[in-house]
Parts: C-alpha cells; structure tokens; sequence
C-alpha cells in the first residue's frame, strides 16, 4: 500500500526548479503531486510522478541526486476533524510523522494526504485498522 | 627495487661529501656566470671561499620566487643559450610564469631521477605507464615521459584532458601505472563509476600521483576506488620537475629526496632559521648537478618536515613528510592559520561525502567569512530536511573542532562544483579578490 515519491536535491539559486521541471517536461512526466521543502541554501522536491523509472533515470542523467521514499497516502473527507482522525491513529502507536502534504482530488469530494511515517508497515496497519481508505500507489500514479 | 643502487644507499658520510663537493663547484659557477648571484653574494658579504663544510651553507642569501620573476625570463640561466635545449615554465597565475631551462645533461640527469622514482614506486621495464600529467610547458608529463623511457617500460603519452578517452585508454591498453594529479585520479574514478565502467577491474597497480597537495584520507579513497596503490611523488620545475622526491612503496611514509641532486633545508617560514628534523617549516632547495639553471637556497613555499630516521627500504636519503600546504595559499581566517588540505581532511573522514569541494574566503563587517561547498551526492541524500542540516552541522563541527574555525557549510548539488584535470583550485579568496592557489 505504499506509495513511490522521488525526491530530488536542488540548490537554492534562481534557475535550479526550472532546471528540474524542464527534465520532467521533456521526458514526458506528469506531476501528480508534490512538495517542495526548502531551507536557505537548498532545497528537497518531492513528487509524485506517473512514472517514476522514466522520472528518475531521466534526472539522473542530467545530473541530480534523486533518491525514492516511500510514502503513504490517506483519503480523508473534506470536513472538520478530518485529519485529526488520522493523526491520532498512527500517534497512539508511536509512528512519527516526517513531513506531509496534501491535495484535493479532482472530483472534489476528497482529500488526499501524502505522509512519510518513521516506521511506514505500522503507520499502514494503524490507518487500516482505524478504517481509513490507504490508496495504493498505483492509483495515484494514474489519477 | 632500486634503481641507482650506489648513490641511493650512500652511507651518509660518503653523501655528504659528495654533496660538499657538488655545492662548491655550483656556487663558484653561479657567481661567475649568473648576475644575480654575484650580487647576491656579494651582499650577503659571501664568497664561494666561503664555503667549507656543508653547514656554511647557510650563510648564503635564499633565492624566491620574485628573484625568478625579477628576472624573467633566461635572467637565471647559467649557460649560453646555444646550450640550452629546453624550456619549461610554471603556470604563473598570478603574473608572468617561471621560465626553467635544461641542458642536454640536464635532461638526462632528470631522466635518471624520474627513473629512480618509477623504480621506487616499484615499477619495472614491465610495466606500461598511462602518463596524464599535462605534456606541454608544465613539467610533469615530459618529466615523467622521460624516466619511464629511461626505464624502459612503455609509455602512453596521454596528457590532460579528454578523460572519456583516458578511460578507453586505461580499459583498452591495460596500462600497470597511471601518473597524474590526485585529484584527477578521483575525477578519473568518478567518471568511470558514472559510465558503469568497473575501475577495480583496470590492470592498473600503482599510481605515481603528485603536482598537489593531498591528504592521507584522499590516499585511501583513491586506493579504495581504483584498487591501486598510490604513492606520493614530489618536485618543481624550479628544481627540476618531478623526481625531486618520491615515497618509496616499502615504506610509503615520507618521500627519499635525491639529495645526491639536491640540499634541502626545512626552515621556519617567517625568521628564515634552519630547524631541526621532524619539525614542520619551509622547504629550501639547492640544486648541485644543474647546468642551465642552478638555484641556490630556492624557497619553495611548500610546507613539509624532514624524517632522518632510516627507511626500510635500504635508501639512506632523508625523507620529506606530505606536503601539509603551502606558506603562501596559508588562509588566515579571523587571525587562525588554515590549510586547505586540512579541510579536506576533515571533510574525507565524514562517511559518504564526496571527496569534491570548494572554498570561499570572504570578508562581512571587517570580519572573515568561510564558506565550505560541499557535492551532497547519492549516498548521503536524504529527502528530510532534518538529516541534511544534520550534515551541515555535522561539517561545521568538525571544521571548527579539529580546525577552530567557524564555517557556513554548504550543500552544493552533484557535480556542480569545478572538475579540475591539473591542479585543483580549491580556494577562491574574495578578500583579494585573486585565486589564492598558485
């Protein structure tokens, strides 16, 4: 159930993400969701990609350090109280959340939340036994 | 393996004579057929009579680096030109270059040396030597060119550059020995990683890698990648180009000067004073066979220290430690002497990090600022934000632990930093706004 995200290493100067988004471009990529975190002198892209083999060799190629994680992705309704629901169910086992971002589906009606758990088997069990809908990564790739 | 069994195994006694031999004669000639000698001499208040036992050597006056450049170009040479039948010169980076002459002599007495150093590297007329140090003015590649000629093993005359093709080279031609600069052995490494090309399966066994200061870790590194062992050579073109010193593969600690060539002295940088053996200070040169261009008392700005003790491997010359920087790319920063190789050093005993990166010295509110970039590369790559300030603070640490220096690290992205195929220009010195490296 989990999910591949490909995370990339960029420089913060002008130019670098442009660099980046252009090599994805180019190999034909479609971003399905992503994240960029960023401290003064760098930053980490995170993204979710409809195909990471092509994504990756591609950005190697053209010289970045890429590294694959896995993450998670949880659907939550769109309501109050949504994400507290998932929060408390993976912290009562102890799972710590590393970094999060979300985004809303097309239809409107869901959010999704991409989560990098310490320990990613138990926080799956957790959300699974909490009834919460765990989204294969395959699903994601081809939204 | 020796190459010149006699000279090389002197008892010291019978070295020393030959050396106070060799150093009246070339101090009687410099006075006669070199202005600059003449006057330096007479100055100083110095006579080639003066000169009686090898100590007097001190009361000679040093020759720099400015005195060459005073004298540009042939102003030093001790012969004719019709006698000379080479020129090479340094890079001059800051400036004219240095221009250095060779008789015929001269030629073959470098070519022995070099022969000397390849043996000592325990190289034989076996083995087939990949030679990537520059041909042209820089003396590296024809020095060593030369001696593996002398040698009899079979040179492949490469050069710089085109490491594509050095690497098709090294897999096709299956040379035993590669001669270049440390770090573009690495560079050398990393490139053929990159195209997927297994180093470790070269039929290379000894580097013979000088040009530049390099640290211990960066020996290990190299040896690790390319499987070979590396040894340490040393030399200028001032003195004569490489073959000046080298490590000998028995003991590997310390480079054997060939001190029936050359006098060295380690002296303090500042007072000039000689200092005793095993303590850290300039190296001074003399050459005693030179016929084009003899220098007496040469400051080379190379930091180093002498070893005395005998070496295992039977050659009675003194050894020169590594060379540890350089007293004029010495970085002060906020009043605290630095080398870059200890920055180096530093940053190679960290796991994982590539062996790539550059200084920047600069100067914020009167006071100095260093930066340190270093390539975070594959291996220590992490998509949380966390574990690379960890690294960052990490190198800060170390830096200012080992070093007492405060530093802003700086993640740089693979590759991104400037691949050098001679010398590496690690310092870019804001302050003077000139490259601080020589």
């Amino acid at each position: 159930m989990k999910v591949n995200q490909i995370s990339i290493f960029l420089e913060n100067r002008p130019g670098t993400l442009e660099y980046a988004t252009r090599v994805l471009k180019e190999a034909g990529i479609n971003i399905r969701a992503l994240s960029l975190a960023d401290t003064s002198d760098f930053g980490i892209l995170r993204l979710i990609v409809n195909n990471i083999d092509v994504a990756e060799k591609a950005l190697q190629e053209k010289g970045f350090t890429v590294r694959r994680t896995s993450v998670v992705a949880v659907e939550i309704p769109d309501r109050p109280g949504g994400l507290h629901g998932i929060v408390e169910a993976i912290s009562r086992k102890g799972v710590n959340i590393e970094y999060t971002y979300a985004f809303v589906e097309r239809s409107g009606e869901n959010a999704i939340i991409i989560f990098r758990f310490d320990k990613t088997e138990e926080a799956i069990e957790a959300l699974m036994e909490s009834g919460f809908t765990v989204l294969p990564g395959e699903k994601l790739y081809k939204l | 393996m020796i190459y010149n069994e006699e000279f090389e195994t002197l008892p010291r006694e019978a070295l020393e004579a030959l050396q106070l031999k060799r150093l009246k004669n070339v101090v009687e000639r410099v006075y006669h057929t070199v202005g600059f000698y003449r006057k330096a001499f007479d100055n100083a208040g110095v006579t080639p009579d003066n000169i009686e036992t090898l100590e007097d050597i001190r009361k000679l006056p040093f020759t720099t680096k400015q005195d060459l450049k005073d004298n540009y170009p042939f102003g030093m040479f001790a012969v004719p030109m019709s006698n000379v039948v080479r020129l090479h010169a340094s890079s001059g980076t800051t400036g004219k270059p240095t221009v250095v002459g060779y008789t015929q002599r001269d030629i073959e007495t470098w070519s022995r040396l070099m022969a000397r150093s390849f043996v000592a590297a325990g190289l034989t007329k076996n083995d087939i030597i990949h030679n990537a140090y520059g041909y042209g003015l820089f003396t590296g590649g024809l020095g060593a060119h030369y001696g593996a000629e002398l040698l009899g093993a079979s040179v492949i005359p490469m050069s710089g550059g085109s490491t594509k093709k050095q690497l098709l080279i090294l897999q096709d031609f299956g040379p035993t020995a590669i001669c270049c600069t440390p770090s573009y052995a690495l560079y050398l490494a990393e490139q053929g990683e990159e195209m997927g090309l297994d180093m470790k399966s070269l039929n290379l066994r000894v580097g013979v890698l000088g040009a530049e200061p390099w640290s211990e870790k960066m020996r290990r590194e190299i040896e690790n990648r390319l499987e070979i062992l590396a040894l340490n050579i040393y030399g200028l073109s001032e003195i004569i180009g490489p073959g000046v010193a080298m490590e000998c593969a028995e003991g590997r600690n310390g480079m054997h000067i060939f001190e029936d060539h050359f006098i060295v002295e380690c002296v303090d940088p500042v007072t000039g004073e000689t200092l005793p053996y095993g303590e850290e200070g300039e190296l001074v040169f003399t050459t005693l066979t030179k016929e084009a261009f003899p220098l007496v008392r040469y400051r080379t700005r190379d930091l180093s220290r002498l070893i005395h003790e005998p070496c295992r491997c039977g050659r009675t010359m003194l050894r020169m430690a590594r060379i540890s920087g350089r007293s004029d790319d010495m970085l002060v920063i906020r009043g605290v002497n630095v080398f870059p190789s200890q920055i180096e050093s530093v940053l190679l005993g960290i796991e994982g990090l590539e062996p790539h990166y550059q200084l920047i010295v600069d100067r914020q509110d009167k006071l100095d600022t260093l930066e340190i970039q270093v390539e975070v590369g594959e291996a220590l790559f992490s998509d949380e934000v966390r574990s690379l300030q960890q690294l960052e603070r990490r190198i800060s640490k170390d830096i200012k632990d080992y070093l007492g220096v405060t530093a802003a690290v700086k993640l740089v992205g693979p590759k991104s930093l400037q691949r050098y195929e001679g010398k590496a220009e690690r310092v870019i010195d804001k302050r003077t706004n000139v490259f601080n490296h020589s």
